[in-house]
């Protein structure tokens, strides 16, 4: 009776959703790599087994021992540097799942990440440590770039308000002029790293004028790896937009505006002003998960940037999605994507697989958060069918195979050729 | 100013196709966002459809004694594989967003997500490196129709019309330009094409007369997969030497762009994807384009930023796109999943 009631909460569906997502992404990973493995010549079923456990447990690898074997073990690194790529993406998820619950599809981090990168590292380098402290420096250098990727927001969010131009379009554009307008005053600026001769085409790191965020203690508990306070700082901006879109009337007018901008309106609410304003909100978190990557003090950011774009701001839409828009639920998410990117850097080093198969399981994932619905109403059907059961978390795994084998058939006919 | 033509229509060829591609799916009622992945998709299929087909010696002695008949035929071939790809490819849209009412912003999202990783995934599989490039010579000296392969003397001046259509041309160019009169017809005045544009705008009544909506929109998102299959292998063909890197700089969310200026009306975006074409020429290549042909390089000397050039294409857009907002009209049913019982 008890389960039956879990079962239908929406949170536990919402959960199991992504926890079934999650699995099913794997395993099309899995199937793609024994496919490689069975069809490449120069491939082996033992190499593909290695790479399937690389995929899931590749944070606890250790390299290979002299024999070849893989070795197992806990690796400070590998979880430091985790958390340390966790931070950006919390910020760019946030943006994304923030400005979906207000009825905006911000495809536009990518860009906004990009101006917050500018304007931070342009602060950071720009002012004369000498003279001043350099904690004031970095709080001017992350607080600028916020406010400069709000601004960035704001354009799309215009259009969208004024002149009922989907945002997506706007956000696409603005992406790629942000990507040039970046290339174009780096290339004009005197922040290109010249003092080493080997790195042609990189900003200086922000240490080159002693600015870098705080370690906070975090590099004693992980040694070796990259971690630093920006983990923390964007925990609790998570859970501020929580407190934010949850407990505020601010957040219910957002919201109210998201689900039906007429009704909205009708109710009193100006419509207009708050697209804007959600957007740039978004705007700004995107550009806070700049800062906290560039202002590191261990990170190069590769200027001539006109023709792509950075992959932390997509990622913020796998990130969201799976977590359901949920800000608290998305700190989980981007550790696991995080996850799945470290597993992906050891899949390169360690075998003659590449890290571009983790892509692909986000792809999948995010394919099959697109219709969560249809898979949260199966379970709660689930839920109605059985009385009493085994385990329930194993109970959603048999609503699985209509979507995993309709995605491998799929998947199989793009391989085949 | 042939250079200028020829530069123009190379880019806006796939531009048109692509937001041809668009058209189809929006006319029957789902959003193709993912005409970008599907770009990427099909100009990898294409690329490594070329490098299989040159693994054969069949196809490597029509190179050799100068069959070029035979090989715009392959040209051709690839064409049709790569759309059948991205066909393929787009059934995973239509199942997620027809069967499965899916959010199709997202599902499309999830497309440009995966192509871009599944292309690179095998790219560095095949060729070890993260540009799949033909096995041997190139796209100009394989494909191109110039003077000398028709047999012409390099000398022999055709005029402004043949010196600008006939040499160093594509064939997929004309191709592409048939097939986009062809389909137009077909949405306009054809029982198919008029049922199909129910769909996107009332599909309630449409099914009320017995269409089925579901197989129409299956059968808009699929030509809307091919096209846009095609125009990414074009696009590789014509502006990337036959390679694949699984980017087609944002070619596909352009089309879209040229889609919804066009108003979802092929005429238009006729027109619209020629001045985008026009804006992206003057981007890639602005440094040798001589307009007057008096030798001097214009858009060179006035001194502008090259960065201000690639951004111009952008800006356009938006400026644009800010200009004609108020008068375009999207199918009213787009992006909204079908469900029978809903009145």
């Amino acid at each position: 009776m008890k389960k039956e009631g879990l079962l239908q909460s929406e949170g536990f569906k919402s959960v199991a959703a992504s926890v079934l997502s999650i699995l099913i992404g794997l395993a099309v990973g899995s199937i793609v790599i024994i496919i490689v493995g069975l069809t490449s010549p120069n491939l082996s079923l033992s190499a593909a087994w290695d790479g399937i456990r690389i995929v899931f447990g590749g944070l606890f690898s250790t390299g290979r021992d002299a024999a070849g074997t893989l070795t197992w073990g806990f690796n400070s690194t590998n979880i430091g540097n985790m958390l340390f790529r966790a931070a950006p993406l919390i910020m760019t998820g946030l943006s994304v799942g923030m400005a979906y619950k207000t009825g905006l599809f911000n495809i536009g981090a990518p860009g906004q990440y990009l101006i917050g990168t500018l304007v931070s590292l342009s602060i950071a380098l720009g002012l004369p440590s000498e003279t001043m402290s350099t904690t004031l420096i970095w709080i001017l250098a992350f607080v600028g770039g916020t406010l400069a990727g709000a601004l960035w927001g704001v354009i799309p969010g215009m259009f969208k308000a004024f002149l009922n131009i989907n945002e997506v379009l706007a956000c696409i554009m603005t992406n790629w002029i942000a990507a040039n307008l970046v290339t174009w005053l780096f290339d004009i600026s005197n922040f290109k790293n010249v003092a080493e001769s080997t790195k042609t085409g990189y900003i200086y790191k922000t240490t080159y004028n002693g600015v870098a965020t705080a370690k906070m203690g975090l590099d004693k508990l992980f040694p070796g790896s990259q971690v630093n306070g920006g983990i923390i700082i964007a925990v609790v901006f998570a859970i501020g937009v929580y407190v934010m879109m949850s407990k505020t009337t601010f957040g219910y007018q957002l919201k109210a505006c998201g689900s039906n901008r007429h009704a909205a309106r009708y109710a009193g609410i100006a419509d207009k002003r708050n697209i804007v304003i959600s957007m740039a909100i978004a705007g700004g978190l995107s550009a806070a998960g700049a800062s906290l990557y560039y202002l590191s003090g261990n990170t190069e950011f590769f200027w001539s940037t006109y023709q792509s774009l950075p992959a932390i701001g997509f990622n913020g839409i796998p990130v969201a999605m799976l977590a359901s828009c949920n800000p608290i639920g998305i700190i989980f998410t981007s550790l696991f994507m995080s996850m799945l990117d470290i597993s992906g850097l050891q899949l390169t080093n360690l075998t003659a697989y590449n890290e571009y198969i983790t892509n692909v399981i986000i792809a999948v994932i995010v394919y099959l958060s697109a219709f969560s619905l249809v898979i949260k109403m199966w379970i709660g059907k689930l839920g109605k069918k059985k009385d009493d059961g085994a385990d329930a978390n194993a109970e959603p795994v048999p609503a699985a195979p209509a979507p995993a084998s309709a995605q491998a058939e799929t998947e199989k006919g793009g391989d085949a050729k | 100013m042939t250079f200028l033509i020829q530069q123009t229509l190379i880019y806006a060829v796939p531009l048109m196709i692509v937001a041809l591609a668009g058209v189809f799916a929006e006319r029957s009622g789902i959003i193709n966002l993912a005409l970008e992945g599907i770009m990427v998709f099909g100009a990898f299929i294409g690329v490594w459809f070329v490098r299989i087909l040159q693994t054969s010696d069949a196809i490597l002695s029509l190179k050799q004694s100068g069959n070029w008949v035979a090989l715009q035929g392959v040209e051709l071939l690839v064409m049709l594989v790569a759309a059948a790809f991205g066909a393929l490819f787009s059934l995973l849209l239509s199942f997620a967003s027809i069967n499965l009412r899916a959010d199709q912003t997202i599902g499309g999202t999830a497309l440009n997500l995966m192509a871009p990783a599944l292309v690179l995934f095998f790219i560095r599989i095949i060729a070890n490196q993260n540009t799949l490039q033909m096995l041997t010579g190139d796209a100009a000296s394989w494909f191109m129709i110039k003077k000398s392969t028709l047999g012409i003397d390099k000398s022999t001046d055709l005029g402004f019309f043949g010196e600008t259509f006939i040499n160093k041309v594509y064939l997929a160019t004309y191709v592409c330009i048939l097939l986009f009169i062809i389909l137009s017809i077909l949405l306009y005045k054809t029982r198919f094409g008029l049922r199909l544009r129910a769909c996107g705008e009332n599909p309630q009544a449409a099914d009320s007369l017995g269409i089925n909506v579901y197989k129409m929109r299956y059968a808009g998102t699929t030509i809307s997969g091919a096209l846009a299959g095609m125009g990414g292998f074009v696009y590789a063909l014509t502006t990337a030497n036959c390679a694949s890197n699984g980017d087609v700089a944002g070619f596909g969310f352009l089309a879209l762009a040229v889609m919804i200026f066009g108003n979802w009306k092929p005429g238009n975006i006729a027109v619209a994807s020629l001045l985008f074409g026009l804006f992206k020429c003057i981007a890639a290549s602005y440094a040798s384009i001589d307009i007057n042909g008096d030798g001097v390089y214009m858009l060179a000397e006035i001194g502008i930023s090259a960065h201000l050039y690639r951004m111009l294409p952008y800006i356009v857009t938006l400026l644009v796109l800010a200009f004609t907002s108020k008068s375009s009209r999207a199918p009213k049913a787009e992006g909204i999943p079908y469900d029978k019982g809903q009145r």
